[in-house]
């Protein structure tokens, strides 16, 4: 399916997702509590087949924190860009899709550890890179006068 | 009087840990692994990432375009050119810049010598994991010859900073056809060495075949990309189905094999090494004529928006994620790289091994620690 | 004092007799143990050099470079070197390690190797002690080796070093079962266990060409075994650096380290004597039949040429076997001990009686 093809099928089946064509990858906004539905569509879906996950990143946006997931279908080859975002920046709290695609686990603690973005029903949310009394180093209010030299 | 008996069934041995690790001389650097085992069987592998965490990412936010790629050398030091075109190209896609065919060829050549480079390195330790040390020197031997070229090529042996956004650092240097022809024809005769000294040996297959089984949906799932991921049957070779650079004008086979045991793995590194001589084979003698790079800004500014950048590094799929808002800083890079994800696949792949398995297993995800940690 | 390289038993008796000139017959015997204690410890010190500094430079053959270069000529004083090294380094014992145990593995190890080379024949007349059950002697000796490796592993309070041991343990008692019927295989054919005798009986011929089709299953087992039995690869899995770092000598360091490190390369040595006296020999020179020119040529090269010739040989061949093969798995070398090496001896030994009985061995 081409970018069009992706973004009918998903805004028939999900209306309050905002569907936007990107210059690579259709991009699919979703809000969080929708997501685990939304995940579960894009894999389980014969047409979409979303089944491989090359990309899990989180990123501090100024108002929000969002998550944003990058997927390929093995099958059908298309990619297409989950997004999905929380406004409370103090304790961002999003659903995990470990159990959906088990690589996610790995991102998702990444996530966690440098972004402090907690993920719901993770099997194991543990601090991966850095020690627990560490801050979210990736958070753009994120101060260390010890180690960060401003210019 | 009472008489007692044992039940067999209550008696167990005791589950024990062991940290192996961050200095062990199969982790490959400094990984560690929280090992549950039951005597010799391997029940729960933890990987333990971190102790060289240098925050690639952070530190690309405050680093202007030009910048980031010398970063890039740091994260997977073997496969350095590939991390290098991964940012390089992700910048000139943003800014949908056309670099010219030389330079598209060159970057093809060098990736492809790189990944030798590094498949070869993976050979020999993979010997040494497997307690075979004559193959390290076998490998290291070859691998002398692609980094003369490199150094001729750029001044670099292993952190090449070669390509940059718009084009190649420097042109090549006169003697680089002859060199890399010259390279080609002798590992083209070397290769044969490799398979004897360890493929075809009976121990080796032993120990390989069979072990450390992953399904082609399980490797999907758990996004092990690379040779690793392709000889469980998983069709990912970013050259083939995204193509960048020169891929699109050579013909080579994408490895795939079905069976994704250990052995399997390693053959499709052994395979891959032959189809990286083919690729080079075809672009050597036809390196188009024209400038090394395109005339860049000073400073680079990229469109406000998401970038995606995907390359096949040695050890699997790299992608370059960049948020731009328009200033002359990245917002966000993250890096997704290949040995981050397959290692999350080790605990899945190792349930019920025996230590030496783990270790071969281990060594045939062919794990590079600051690739894992950025 | 009558010095013949052909023969050391006018050497050997010619000191008997000078010492009995002056001194009591207890004394005699005291400084006769002196004698052959610090030679067989020199021969220890100074062949377990030459071993080391030979490993390295067949290592380096293989692997195609030079091998040690640069401490004296072609590296000769390099083991030398790092002897002295080992020797100034730090005796570090692990705080939890249980001391009396930890710091006697080693000197168990290496005092078993000492043992074992008592009943070595270097040439002819050349051997400490000519037991009657010579060859049963030095494989029980070998044999106590394990119990230094098992305490040494047991004791370092390492989990590595515990899981090399038991490794180890379960290695080593299963392929001294190979080594043992691989020799009865070779004593059915000498008629005895005497060393002496056993290399008396090939004056005509090595027992690996009279004995044979038995004699060569037989000289393949035990090579097999024996390497295996001196935790060398590729069935070195108790020390398996790859794995366990060091195995049980993971925590030792210094002296007791050489220790374990020389014991090594000595019982290295003690496998190929004995797969030359019961293979190859022993101090035999090459004899051919009823050829008197060739058979005389042969007798001119001293016999402490051909025991070393050959010993060189046999290890040589195992240091070939290390630089080439991978390292098996624990199961793999069970499996290869119990399902394969064992069943094959035993045929080996009904072969070897029924060969024997018959008189087919030529």
């Amino acid at each position: 399916m081409n970018q069009t093809d992706i973004a009918n099928y998903i805004g028939n089946l999900f209306p309050e997702a905002i569907i936007s064509r990107g210059p690579q990858f259709p991009t699919i906004e979703i809000p969080p509590e929708k997501l685990i539905t939304l995940c579960r569509k894009l894999r389980d879906d014969e047409q979409l087949a979303f089944d491989y996950l090359f990309c899990l990143s989180g990123v501090d946006m100024p108002d929000h924190m969002t998550v944003v997931y990058h997927l390929e279908s093995t099958w059908n080859g298309h990619c297409a860009v989950v997004k999905t975002h929380t406004t409370d920046r103090k304790n961002p709290v999003i659903d995990s899709v470990n159990d959906i695609w088990p690589t996610a686990g790995f991102h998702e603690r990444e996530a966690f550890d440098l972004l402090g973005i907690r993920f719901n029903n993770h099997p194991d949310l543990r601090r991966l890179f850095l020690d627990d009394s560490w801050g979210f180093p990736l958070r753009k209010d994120y101060t260390d006068p010890a180690r960060i030299v401003e210019r | 009087m009472t008489t007692t008996t044992l039940d067999f069934d209550t008696i167990k041995t005791q589950e024990y840990l062991v940290n192996m690790g961050p200095q062990h001389p199969s982790t490959h650097g400094v990984l560690r692994l929280v090992l549950k085992l039951e005597g010799e069987i391997v029940h729960n592998v933890d990987p333990v990432v971190g102790y060289i965490h240098s925050g690639i990412e952070k530190m690309c936010e405050s680093l202007a375009y030009h910048q980031i790629p010398h970063l890039t050398d740091r994260m997977d030091y073997l496969s350095a050119h590939m991390n290098n075109e991964a940012v390089a190209l992700c910048v000139e896609n943003a800014l949908q810049i056309e670099v010219p065919d030389r330079v598209k060829v060159i970057r093809t050549i060098m990736a492809e010598l790189q990944r030798l480079a590094s498949h070869q390195l993976w050979w020999c330790v993979m010997g040494m994991d497997m307690g075979a040390l004559t193959t390290f020197f076998y490998g290291l031997r070859d691998r002398e010859l692609i980094l003369d070229i490199f150094e001729e090529t750029c001044g670099a042996r292993l952190t090449l900073n070669y390509s940059t956004p718009g084009g190649v650092m420097f042109d090549i240097h006169p003697n680089f056809q002859k060199r890399v022809k010259d390279f080609i024809k002798y590992f083209r005769a070397k290769l044969p060495e490799y398979n004897q000294l360890l493929s075809g040996n009976v121990i080796f297959r032993e120990r390989t075949i069979g072990i450390g089984h992953l399904s082609q949906k399980d490797a999907i799932a758990w996004g092990v990309t690379g040779p690793s991921g392709r000889a469980s049957g998983f069709a990912c070779d970013v050259r083939k189905h995204h193509p960048y650079s020169a891929y699109d004008r050579v013909n080579f086979n994408e490895i795939l094999r079905t069976e994704g045991d250990t052995y399997a793995r390693y053959q499709a590194r052994v395979d891959e090494m032959s189809e990286s001589l083919d690729i080079i084979g075809q672009l050597i003698d036809n390196i188009p004529e024209g400038d090394h790079q395109v005339k860049m800004k000073g400073i680079i500014k990229l469109p406000e928006g998401e970038f995606y950048q995907r390359v096949e590094t040695a050890r699997g799929e790299l992608g370059v994620f960049i948020v731009s808002d328009g200033k002359k800083n990245p917002y966000r890079v993250k890096f997704r790289s290949p040995g981050f994800s397959n290692l999350a696949a080790l605990n899945h792949m190792s349930k019920g091994v025996k230590i030496a398995d783990l270790v071969a297993i281990m060594s045939t995800l062919d794990l590079v620690i600051p690739d894992i940690d950025r | 004092m009558a010095f013949d390289i052909y023969d050391f038993t006018s050497l050997t008796s010619s000191i008997h007799e000078g010492l009995a000139t002056f001194l009591p017959p207890v004394g005699v015997l005291v400084a006769e143990w002196l004698l052959v204690g610090i030679s067989v410890l020199l021969f220890v010190a100074v062949f377990g050099l030459i071993l080391v500094y030979l490993e390295r430079k067949v290592c380096a053959l293989f692997q195609q470079r030079l091998g040690p270069m640069r401490v004296g000529k072609w590296g000769l004083l390099q083991t030398v070197a790092d002897f002295i090294k080992l020797l100034m380094k730090e005796l570090i014992t692990p705080n939890k390690a249980d001391k009396f145990l930890y710091n006697l593995a080693p000197f168990i190890v290496i005092i078993v190797t000492f043992m074992a080379i008592a009943a070595i024949p270097f040439a002819k007349g050349l051997q400490a002690i000519d037991f009657d059950i010579g060859v049963l002697y030095v494989s029980a000796v070998a044999s106590l080796g394990v119990i230094g490796i098992l305490l040494a592993g047991w004791s370092s309070n390492n989990k590595y070093s515990l899981i090399g041991a038991m490794r180890s343990g379960a290695q080593i008692i299963s392929y001294e079962l190979s080594v043992g019927l691989s020799l009865i295989t070779m004593i059915i054919l000498a008629g005895s266990m005497q060393i002496s005798e056993i290399i008396q009986a090939q004056s005509t011929g090595w027992f690996i060409f009279t004995g044979h089709i038995p004699a060569i299953i037989a000289f393949i087992v035990f090579l097999i075994a024996g390497t295996a039995e001196t935790n060398r690869g590729p069935f070195d899995l108790a020390e398996a650096e790859s794995e366990l770092t060091a195995g049980f000598h993971t925590e030792y360091s210094g002296i007791k380290f050489a220790f374990f490190f020389l014991a090594e390369y000595v019982n290295l040595f003690i496998v190929s004597a004995m797969a030359t006296v019961l293979f190859l020999g022993g101090w035999m020179p090459f004899h051919v039949g009823s050829f008197e020119g060739f058979n005389a040529v042969m007798d001119f090269v001293p016999p402490i040429f051909w025991f070393f010739g050959k010993v060189m040989f046999v290890i040589f061949v195992i240091m070939w076997f290390k630089w080439t093969f991978p390292r098996l798995r624990i199961d793999q070398i069970l499996t290869l001990e119990w399902k394969y090496l064992l069943p094959i001896n035993l045929l080996n030994i009904l072969l070897m009686t029924l060969i024997v009985l018959m008189g087919w061995h030529f």
